[in-house]
């Protein structure tokens, strides 16, 4: 899904290059993949280049915003960052606490500056007769759900659904907060890092993109400590070793692949 | 008051030459707890900073549909000076908290992040004259550690005139006797400057050149700043490929 609106978005500034093809300008990369830039740093000069995430352009040049991670993706160059609260996205899926109840909506803490807003036709496929019935028997206050983001207006009003596949309450377990941007490297490249937590400690584990993380099951202490030290580590390289012989460790069972729970 | 000079033979009393910094260090991510923290010293004045948010604006009526509001507090702990300063806000630490608000304003790209606010928080540990612009160095650091976007960092520098004589980097004695202080806040890469503060008498040449080498001072504090916010990451020794 974040795929599709990244390919979009460099679409639309491919066409928007060729539009300035016309200026004629030598064009130079001055960083390295992976190089820790920092705000206002010159990543690269001339039309060849265009500036994606965390990144800007300044009178043909483009810059750093933030202080990050270069990234370098044929002509696109962007930041990785590494801190940063979580800005509300389309068709993320986050874990929110319920923190207010409307006539007909409820208010979704998601750990952002902005607050989720969950409707009822987006909660429940049933139908709920509001004379009759009270709304907190779907969720109340203090709640904790698994939802995704529906639409996100320009004006950052956040609007929230139920309706997916993985979408339901958490019940019991413990939620750990992380920094929002180390959110992709818990997960790893397809899936990698966290299925292999989930395997090594037995637990569920669920991430939500907005830094919030819900573990459940008997070694949840153990989840937990592996799921910050990637946190604290996350720039590191060969974290997912080190983290595998940690859990091995601690277990001590080499792969034991008893008590896995799929489908997270 | 005593007839002796301040300043012999272009060197100044603290043995500094005229356009000498004080030495100076930068830190990045200090606090544990802040979104973003950063700490400066210069000489003996030190300062940290705190950063949280973008985060949820209250009061509610200072929300502002387009662009995110900066709150800036300035503070002088109680014990940073020799004479022991009452606690709380006052007349002075107002002006100095706007006044860096203003300037770190201008280079966050506000529109990213509406109707939120972003805090920061400077609490001067130790003074010896320029805190302003030490704690807006601080500040400048937490904020990019907090990964708030901005155009550039905003380093800040003072200079001063003592005896007739420009000089950089006030401190100390020159601080209580000199005639002159002229603290800046500049942005390197685009050759601006966003805090311009000034008391005492001086004419038209003096000011230019008094400004000039605030600039040059503020291009050595923007390498260290860089530095400590590419060491935060660096110095687990990790970052090589």
């Amino acid at each position: 899904m974040n795929e599709n609106i990244e390919t979009k978005k460099e679409d639309k500034i491919e066409e928007k290059k060729t539009k300035d093809m016309d200026k004629e300008n030598e064009s130079q990369l001055m960083v390295e993949e992976r190089n820790i830039v920092v705000p206002g740093e010159l990543l690269a000069e001339g039309i060849d280049f265009l500036p994606g995430h965390g990144s800007f352009k300044e009178n043909g040049e483009i810059r750093s915003k933030i202080l990050g991670l270069a990234k370098i993706k044929e002509h696109l160059i962007s930041v990785v960052p590494l801190s940063g609260t979580y800005i509300p996205l389309t068709g993320d899926g986050v874990i929110g606490v319920v923190s207010g109840v409307h006539i007909s909506s409820w208010l979704i803490d998601i750990n952002s500056p902005y607050i989720g807003f969950m409707p009822l036709s987006e909660s429940t496929e049933e139908f709920v007769d509001l004379e009759r019935s009270d709304i907190t028997d779907y969720f109340d206050i203090g709640d904790v759900v698994y939802a995704r983001i529906n639409r996100v207006t320009k004006r950052k009003d956040v609007q929230i659904s139920m309706k997916d596949r993985m979408c339901r309450k958490l019940h019991g377990g413990n939620m750990i907060r992380i920094t929002p941007a180390k959110v992709p490297r818990l997960i790893g490249r397809s899936g990698s890092m966290i299925e292999m937590i989930k395997k090594k400690t037995g637990c569920h584990i669920i991430v939500g993109q907005n830094g919030l993380v819900w573990v459940k099951g008997e070694k949840e202490n153990l989840a937990a400590e592996a799921v910050l030290t990637v946190e604290r580590e996350s720039h590191t390289e060969g974290l997912t070793d080190r983290i595998e012989k940690m859990l091995e460790k601690a277990t001590g069972k080499k792969d034991s692949g008893e008590g896995v729970v799929k489908n997270e | 008051m005593s007839e002796e000079k301040l300043i012999k033979n272009d060197i100044r009393p603290d043995g500094r030459k005229l356009d000498e910094m004080r030495e100076m260090e930068a830190r990045a991510g200090v606090i544990d707890r802040a979104d973003g923290s950063g700490y400066f010293r210069l000489g003996n004045t030190i300062a940290v900073a705190a950063v949280y948010g973008p985060k949820e604006l209250h009061p509610k009526h200072l929300v502002d549909p387009v662009k995110a509001y900066v709150k800036c507090r300035y503070n002088m702990a109680p014990f940073s000076t020799s004479d022991r300063i009452r606690p709380g806000p006052n007349r002075r630490s107002t002006e100095i908290s706007k006044v860096i608000k203003d300037a770190l304003s201008s280079v966050i790209f506000l529109k990213e992040y509406p109707e939120t606010s972003i805090e920061i928080f400077i609490e001067i540990l130790q003074a010896d004259a320029s805190t302003r612009c030490v704690g807006l160095n601080a500040a400048s650091i937490a904020l990019a550690d907090a990964g708030i976007p901005m155009k550039d960092l905003v380093t800040s520098c003072a200079a001063g005139k003592v005896e007739g004589t420009m000089i950089l980097d006030v401190a100390g004695i020159e601080d209580c006797e000199g005639e002159v202080d002229l603290p800046i806040a500049y942005v390197p890469r685009k050759n601006e400057i966003y805090l311009l503060q000034m008391d005492g008498i001086i004419n038209k040449d003096e000011l230019k050149k008094g400004i000039e080498m605030a600039i040059k001072g503020c291009k050595v504090i923007y390498e260290k700043q860089k530095e400590a916010l590419k060491n935060r990451y660096a110095k687990k020794g990790v970052d090589k490929k």
